[in-house]
């Protein structure tokens, strides 16, 4: 894979595209919950995802980031159709696949593919590299032109394997180059989305910028729309045109690249961004804000009422609490730039005059040293 | 492969005040395959109240090297060679009744990942209240306060209920929290955080370095800091060690290290990571290949299959000679200084705009 091919210069970066490939409706995902004896019952639910709203276009990427617990594979899940939704809908290229039939779904599956997370348990340690890129066509009656094998050894070479290693089984292949695999396996059904879950964040750093560079390159060359799953702020930002945050469930900030990471509004974009460390000098560092929030995520079995990010928050209001915040464009955001909050931010991540720091025993240590300075 | 054994002169100037000082530390186990050279001659000090860190990939040693010198190894199958003094005391040739003395005492550890690492049977406070009651002979009364104090220095909300809570009751950042408190209760002069927030979210991540940042400013320990994350080492670590395949590759304060660096194996990782203010149309440079596996690592420099400046180097040096780690700042690389400054400069610098 050489770096010097003629990429397209990439699709319009603001707005909702016109042409929209995938378009999720509020997607709902509850887990229930049984207990009791001597007959369970259901006594609650697990609301992984609740009510977002989410569209692909057409050759686009999409990131989509939000800490562990945030519904944000759950909703790759969804969309791939491996979970049943439990409201809302997916509608994909204009056709409704939200419950449909395995038959009705047959032929959009193999257009929506997936890039799973852990290399080594997404492949089948007993069947031979070519076999596992092969089955997708299996699976699907699908006979290229010259036959499979020769695809196989096509898209070995695409992702950048050798193809003599047609025969050799996954444990002989390195953990960048198992990825590779996933990334062919993708690609055999020639499909027009990829759900990539995490696709480097089991990687080295050295080998992750091979695979984030292989899969920019197969989205650009290929046209392929992606929705990129990824608690890595910086990879996403690399990677996506779009990009959608999370909190417990529901999509509190999306919008194209530029506004989410130069002028957040939600203050959990704001906090998610002045957590990332970077790699920096002291003075640059100073430009940043920073914002250091209290405890975890809480529990998706009982989320707070109103806006679910107002435990944690440090502009929270009664209004929050009893008024789930609508995802709207806000005055003075961009097109597209939609942020679910009462009280946003200012739409900067430079530094302001005080820290926000909301941990009890931060702030009983650093109100400790101040008087001293 | 022995130009690192200048150990006079390389301990004799920082030899006083350096508090742990691990010299041509060589770790080897005995597997079925053959044997594995983890750490092959490693030579690092730490002062007193000052972090060190050491980064690299999975496979470097970097986790070898600190249960080492916390005295961890099964000796029946690894091999350990070198000096390891800490405040003056040889650890390497210690007993096992010495070493017991001194970890979680004056050595700590935390550890990756805290579910594993806490027992799910005791509870939080009886995990805590243990190591104290052992090094410092305190009652149990004593030892439950001073778990109570401790675990309200680390922001655990309601200590005083929270120290019968079993591990499972406990969130992961509140996990790390517990663990953390549990490895400063008897107020180790040398804490080793292994990846301590590698498990953790971001926000909860900068929580606990800054937690681990102010109380070192009040404990005064020093750290040794290991993660695979350069952002993350930029704003914990004074001082800086990458290492690759078993050996330091570069050694400097972190401003040095990471601003100005000198090892093409650092050159690499720097390009190849995406940072939030990083030009978009930059494509990513990552380094080519992957790490070389112990049993049988590449002669010579172990990075050389992978550099992409070999060829500048005369002769056959890269493949056959290891090249020297000098003492303060220094890179083990057969480039010279102002090959080295014209390649940054011309290549480099530009990728980390």
């Amino acid at each position: 894979m050489s770096d010097n091919l003629t990429l397209p210069a990439p699709q319009g970066t603001s707005g909702t595209p016109a042409d929209a490939l995938l378009e999720v409706k509020g997607l709902t995902k509850h887990f229930p919950i049984y207990g009791g004896f001597p007959i369970k019952r259901r006594v609650g639910a697990v609301q992984a995802v609740d009510g977002i709203d989410l569209t692909v276009g057409v050759g686009e990427s999409v990131g989509l980031v939000g800490e562990s617990g945030c519904g944000k594979s759950t909703t790759g899940r969804l969309i791939t159709r491996l979970l049943e939704p439990t409201a809302g809908s997916i509608t994909y290229a204009g056709q409704d696949i939200t419950h449909a039939s395995r038959r009705q779904i047959a032929p959009v599956r193999s257009e929506i593919q997936m890039i799973f997370q852990d290399p080594y348990s997404s492949l089948n340690p007993r069947q031979t590299v070519g076999s596992i890129i092969k089955s997708p066509m299996e699976v699907n009656g699908i006979e290229p032109e010259g036959g499979r094998e020769k695809k196989v050894r096509e898209l070995l070479e695409l992702v950048g394997l050798n193809p003599e290693h047609y025969n050799r089984f996954p444990h002989e292949f390195s953990g960048g180059q198992r990825q590779r695999i996933g990334v062919a396996r993708a690609l055999a059904l020639n499909p027009k989305l990829i759900v990539a879950d995490e696709p480097v964040s089991a990687l080295d750093v050295s080998i992750q910028a091979q695979v984030v560079n292989l899969l920019q390159e197969v989205q650009r060359e290929l046209g392929i729309a992606f929705l990129f799953i990824a608690h890595d702020l910086a990879v996403v930002r690399h990677f996506s045109q779009r990009v959608a945050v999370m909190y417990l469930g529901k999509v509190v900030e999306v919008g194209d690249r530029e506004s989410i990471y130069n002028r957040p509004r939600h203050p959990y974009t704001h906090a998610l961004l002045s957590a990332v460390p970077e790699v920096g000098v002291d003075s640059e560092a100073a430009d940043r804000e920073r914002i250091r929030l209290s405890g975890d995520v809480p529990s998706p079995i009982h989320p707070p009422s109103g806006c679910r990010f107002r435990t944690r928050c440090w502009k929270a209001q009664d209004k929050c609490a009893t008024e789930e915040p609508p995802l709207v464009q806000l005055s003075g955001n961009g097109d597209g730039h939609l942020t679910a909050c009462h009280f946003p931010e200012d739409p900067t991540t430079g530094s302001r005059g005080d820290d926000i720091v909301m941990d009890p025993a931060l702030m009983a240590m650093e109100e400790g040293d101040t008087p001293e300075a | 492969m022995t130009t690192l054994t200048k150990t006079e002169d390389a301990s004799a100037p920082t030899g006083p005040e350096s508090f742990l000082s691990v010299r041509d530390l060589k770790v080897q186990f005995s597997t079925e395959d053959g044997i594995v050279k983890a750490v092959d001659g490693l030579s690092f000090d730490v002062e007193r109240g000052k972090t060190l860190g050491i980064v690299g990939e999975s496979g470097s040693g970097k986790s070898v090297t600190n249960l080492t010198i916390l005295g961890l190894h099964n000796p029946r199958t690894s091999t350990i060679d070198g000096e390891i003094v800490l405040d003056g005391k040889e650890l390497v040739t210690a007993g096992e009744r010495e070493l017991e003395r001194l970890r979680g005492n004056k050595m700590a550890m935390i550890f990756q990942d805290p579910l594993t690492a806490l027992s799910p049977f005791y509870t939080v406070g009886r995990q805590l209240s243990e190591p104290f009651m052992k090094h410092r002979g305190a009652s149990r009364k004593e030892a439950r306060d001073r778990a109570i104090q401790m675990l309200e220095k680390v922001g655990i909300p309601q200590p005083k209920v929270r120290f019968d809570d079993y591990p499972h009751q406990f969130s992961g950042g509140m996990r790390q929290r517990a663990m953390i408190a549990m490895a400063l209760m008897c107020d180790p002069e040398l804490l080793i955080a292994d990846e301590p927030t590698t498990a953790l979210d971001v926000t909860v991540q900068a929580q606990i370095l800054d937690l681990l940042k102010d109380l070192q400013q009040e404990f005064g320990s020093a750290i040794i800091f290991i993660t695979h994350d350069l952002g993350v080492i930029s704003h914990m670590a004074d001082d800086l060690l990458v290492m690759y395949a078993g050996r330091a590759v570069e050694r400097g304060t972190v401003r040095e290290v990471l601003h100005e660096p000198k090892h093409p194996y650092t050159w690499g990782l720097l390009s190849s990571m995406p940072r939030l203010d990083s030009d978009l149309d930059q494509h990513l440079t990552p380094i080519p290949g992957s790490p070389p596996s112990l049993l049988n690592p590449p002669a010579g420099c172990r990075f050389h299959p992978r550099c992409a400046f070999k060829e500048e180097v005369q002769g056959n040096l890269c493949s056959e000679v290891r090249p020297p780690l000098g003492d303060g700042r220094a890179a083990a690389c057969h480039l010279t200084a102002e090959q080295k400054q014209t390649i940054f400069i011309d290549k480099i610098q530009p990728r980390l705009r």
